[in-house]
């Protein structure tokens, strides 16, 4: 979330959707398909709301999942936002039990020259001097080749972020790679 | 194992590739479909890989050569069910010695046809998962059916993990380390998690059967290829080309993961390595192999 982000979030008084998902305070979206959902996400970010991607309740698992958990006294206003933007949610449900949250730790792999960052099942190893990414490992859903394709061969700071394409989890998962390889080399580069 | 070719099911990440179903071979690092007049495509990652190896595979043993059912599909999952759907027809129609499942858009609700297509046929033919498929084989509670599953060591702690509906929501999924694969394996199969056979990818590749660890293949040892994109796809298609060549099950995975690792090491690979450095290495690999059995 950027600066103007964040502070549009805390005039609008939103606690972050890190804590406890056992909460009848809050709602999660459904949407059509997982690219609508980190269309979602992107949107909601951008405008300042702090929303979160968990996966769905076991009965409404359909095979790649994700849904957007937001705090209920602000789902209305959420589904306007996305309404202006052409996004519906297929439904909203109050989250009524633990929804399993996504893989949070990271892996860092040092090959000297390189480096490589492992998010979930997500790899993108990059060489330390130029910033270029040198190859994307690792993920099943088919949205990760074309990924590969794009960012093998760029660096990291003209890189267009995976999250603008991406409509899976695998992309998902490359992004949180992405964003802390970019993170580690713009360290290094003081 | 039943007669008739092997087909390899994927997707290719091209918006406008056409659905397609047919024979296809290798040249010059692009895969060429022989039964249409569509673009070749890059082999560098991907069900493109696989394609590869396997076809590389079955040419250096003499064998007759896979064929591919796949369509371009960026994610949404559009060519994905278009390929479940022709699957679904042609699985009465014709028969198939094996399938390899690969990179496609995990959809329970497919899944469950194909399977049920699968599960019709007076004879079924083996049945190998990877990549997205794997995923939805193992959510849809019916992994126990399929023959192999090729996960890497993250993959596995996801099949061994009951609640995970994807490995981006897998306990532990960045943790763990070789030493735990016979725990995880065993935990995966107890739950009806795993295939019969798991060939499990990581530093020490694991042959895995009913959940019991039977051999691991550590050498030579090359951490760097962890990092490649496509090694994972490599290993995949070797093991398939060598299943469709006629080889039993546990031969055809240490044999696929010893060769993999002998052609890493072939390409003196560094983390920049590309999948294509190494895959050329294999046909010489095999034909050594073939002669010593000679």
């Amino acid at each position: 979330m950027g600066f103007l982000a964040k502070l549009l979030a805390g005039l609008r008084g939103q606690r972050s959707a890190e804590s406890s998902t056992q909460r009848t305070d809050q709602s999660f979206l459904t949407f059509q398909h997982t690219g609508e959902v980190i269309r979602a996400e992107n949107l909601l970010a951008e405008a300042g709301y702090a929303v979160r991607v968990l996966a769905p309740p076991a009965w409404l698992r359909t095979g790649c999942d994700m849904v957007l958990v937001c705090d209920a006294v602000h789902e209305p206003a959420i589904r306007s936002h996305l309404a202006k933007e052409g996004l519906e949610p297929e439904g909203v449900y109050p989250v009524a039990s633990g929804l399993l949250a996504p893989v949070s730790l990271l892996r860092f792999v040092d090959y000297g020259a390189w480096f490589m960052v492992q998010a979930a099942n997500m790899k993108i190893t990059v060489e330390r001097q130029s910033g270029r990414i040198v190859n994307v490992s690792g993920g099943g859903c088919p949205d990760v080749p074309y990924l590969a394709a794009k960012l093998v061969g760029a660096r990291l700071s003209e890189a267009q972020e995976p999250r603008f394409s991406a409509q899976t989890l695998c992309a998902y998962a490359l992004q949180k790679a992405f964003m802390e390889a970019k993170r580690l080399w713009l360290k290094d580069r003081g | 194992m039943a007669q008739g070719s092997w087909l390899i099911v994927g997707t290719v990440p091209d918006a406008h590739f056409p659905l397609y179903y047919g024979s296809y071979h290798l040249e010059d690092e692009r895969i060429y479909f022989d039964d249409a007049d569509l673009q070749p495509i890059s082999v560098q990652r991907g069900t493109a890989a696989l394609l590869a190896a396997a076809w590389l595979t079955l040419q250096a043993l003499g064998k007759a050569t896979p064929k591919a059912l796949v369509c371009g599909d960026l994610g949404q999952g559009e060519g994905s069910a278009k390929v479940y759907d022709l699957l679904v027809q042609r699985l009465p129609e014709e028969t198939f010695s094996g399938l390899t499942f690969h990179y496609l858009y995990p959809d329970v609700d497919w899944h469950n046809r194909i399977f049920m297509g699968l599960e019709s046929l007076a004879r079924r033919p083996l049945l190998v998962c990877d990549a997205g498929f794997m995923y939805v084989a193992k959510m849809s509670g019916y992994a126990q059916s399929y023959d192999l599953f090729t996960p890497d060591l993250g993959e596995l702690t996801f099949l061994a993990d009951a609640k995970a509906p994807h490995p981006f929501y897998t306990r532990g999924f960045v943790q763990a380390e070789d030493h735990d694969v016979a725990e995880l394996a065993a935990r995966a199969f107890e739950q009806g998690n795993a295939a019969a056979w798991l060939l499990v990818k990581g530093h020490e590749d694991c042959l895995v059967h009913q959940g019991k660890v039977l051999e691991t293949i550590a050498e030579p040892n090359l951490p760097v290829l962890e990092a490649i994109g496509g090694t994972g796809d490599l290993l995949t298609g070797v093991v398939t080309g060598l299943l469709a060549a006629g080889w039993p099950m546990q031969r055809a995975c240490l044999w696929g993961a010893r060769l993999c690792r002998k052609a890493g090491e072939l390409a003196s690979p560094t983390p920049a390595s590309q999948i294509t450095d190494i895959l050329p290495k294999i046909p010489a690999l095999l034909t050594e192999l073939a002669v010593a059995k000679a």
